[in-house]
């Protein structure tokens, strides 16, 4: 699985950073950050999907690997 | 027009207008210049247009599809209701003659298009009321309260002067005087018989706590308190009025003023030191602009926050399955605290129609108000599963009640913390209570009880 953040739709509404602190991180601005490169960990996919679905102006979006 | 000043862009240069005192802003931008002005009485300020409604020519509303008026007594206590009466009544989009021509969308996809298109539909003036906006009065794209009555290019320039202040990690700190602040209140309520004593959820609790947290971040005396709520109330529900005749607001910027010479002079680690000493290319902003910024964060954080912690309360008040649910396993807090604001977002905002547009059907005139339910958009059937039902563990909940696009709400962070907070000190004071009589709620664009009796049933 992979995750991406664009970072033009992203209005600092926090809510991934909430959700998924080990995914993101938010700047001095409130907007978000992503925090890992290529594929998120087992783990963590759980928390990834939430974030996705939370964020207002679908800034996030998942990508299943092949 | 993008909400940013790129590498297209030369600017802003700031001079000052010898006599008037205002400051004249310009911009360079893709060989076109654009010029603003910023200033106690801008050229046009006063101009006010009256426009030709009076609530007593119309009564109580009969049809909220095609008489909607948010400041109808009725209308906020039953506002899901009138939601999902008129679009089932096949209306995405209610209107009104009132206020000289109004618009509601009540669909989540033309709340979130309509707060994306700012070309078309200007936050020059944010309150439908009888009183609108001239062409020269709050100039664009600055308005009266930068960044929330701003548009594209300038509003994202107010908004990055604000949005430090705000940070996630700024606010986070002051987690643990808010709950000092909440065990206070529960504590001044006396002497508690369960079973027996009522307090009022909003009037002892939930309308101190965000005008008290505003008020210390900004170094505002305490003493000072009522004032301020006093003048939140006189914007916001006070929308009849006839324009000019609002001395409230006049007495509180004369007040704001006071105090920022007060910081002048004493100045301290407050909100208000950092909007005085926050630079717009080189230049400090001008006390004008700061007064418009601090009354912008009064009005904007304190009845939508006590708004939203008084609908919480109220609604634990009847579904003691959640109270519990929260008692047993404070970690649905994270999902809780956000199906509280779907389910019971305060917040309207109003726009102003720029140009005549046909907005899928609808034949919007120029200067038509557009009155952006952000509350009806998050119980839309089409984007949110069983909407009217409070689910205290969804899952996927994309609401609106911080707003969409360039004008989320900048206090965000903050909001959820009072609000967490809140609800999560009261419920520990007292696990068990029920409404003990009628709840008044708030007339306007601020959605909220005013008025919650409460009967306490078990204290910790």
């Amino acid at each position: 699985m992979r995750v991406h953040l664009d970072a033009e739709k992203c209005q600092g509404h926090n809510r991934c950073y909430a959700l998924a602190p080990e995914l993101f991180d938010v700047d001095d601005y409130g907007q978000a950050m992503l925090l890992v490169e290529g594929d998120v960990p087992a783990d963590l996919q759980e928390k990834a999907r939430l974030a996705a679905a939370n964020c207002p102006e679908y800034a996030i979006t998942i990508t299943e690997n092949g | 027009m993008t909400d940013t000043l790129d590498e297209n862009t030369t600017g802003p240069d700031i001079r000052v207008d010898p006599e008037t005192g205002n400051k004249i802003i310009t911009w360079d931008r893709n060989g076109e210049t654009m010029e603003f002005i910023v200033g106690s009485k801008p050229e046009g300020t006063d101009v006010w247009q009256r426009v030709p409604y009076d609530a007593a020519d119309y009564g109580p509303v009969a049809d909220f599809a095609t008489d909607f008026d948010h400041a109808d007594p009725a209308y906020n206590p039953n506002a899901p209701e009138v939601w999902k009466a008129v679009r089932e009544g096949g209306c995405p989009i209610a209107h009104s003659d009132r206020y000289g021509g109004m618009w509601v969308p009540l669909t989540h996809d033309t709340v979130h298009e309509i707060a994306y298109d700012t070309d078309h539909f200007s936050s020059r003036s944010v309150v439908p009321s009888v009183g609108r906006p001239g062409d020269r009065a709050l100039p664009a794209p600055i308005g009266l309260a930068p960044p929330i009555t701003s548009d594209p290019p300038f509003h994202a320039v107010a908004r990055r002067l604000l949005l430090p202040a705000f940070a996630p990690k700024v606010i986070e700190p002051w987690e643990s005087e808010i709950r000092l602040l909440c065990e206070r209140l529960l504590d001044e309520m006396g002497e508690i018989t369960p079973g027996e004593t009522v307090i009022d959820a909003a009037v002892q609790y939930a309308q101190h706590i965000p005008v008290n947290v505003v008020r210390r971040m900004l170094g505002f005396p305490e003493q000072d308190e009522a004032m301020f709520r006093e003048m939140v109330h006189e914007v916001l529900e006070r929308i009849n009025e006839e324009p000019g005749t609002r001395q409230t607001s006049n007495d509180f910027g004369a007040y704001v003023q006071e105090q920022i010479a007060d910081h002048r002079e004493n100045p301290r680690d407050d909100l208000t030191n950092f909007l005085m000493n926050t630079e717009l290319d080189g230049n400090k902003l001008g006390d004008e602009v700061v007064e418009g910024m601090i009354i912008l964060l009064l009005v904007a954080g304190v009845d939508t926050t006590w708004s939203a912690i008084g609908s919480s309360l109220w609604h634990l008040a009847q579904h003691p399955e959640d109270h519990q649910r929260l008692l047993d396993d404070p970690e649905v807090m994270t999902f809780a605290l956000e199906e509280f604001l779907r389910a019971y977002a305060p917040v309207t905002m109003g726009r102003l129609v720029t140009e005549d547009v046909d907005f899928h059907g609808c034949p919007m005139k120029k200067d038509d108000w557009v009155l952006l339910a952000f509350p009806a958009a998050n119980r839309d059937p089409l984007k949110f599963e069983d909407p009217d039902t409070f689910v205290i563990d969804r899952e996927e909940n994309r609401h609106a009640a911080f707003g969409l696009g360039i004008h989320r709400c900048v206090g965000s962070n903050l909001a959820r913390l009072e609000l967490k907070v809140a609800i999560e000190e009261f419920i520990k004071r007292f696990p068990r209570f029920e409404l003990a009589g009628d709840t008044r709620w708030s007339v306007g664009m601020v959605r909220g009880p005013r008025e919650i009796p409460v009967r306490i049933l078990e204290t910790a």
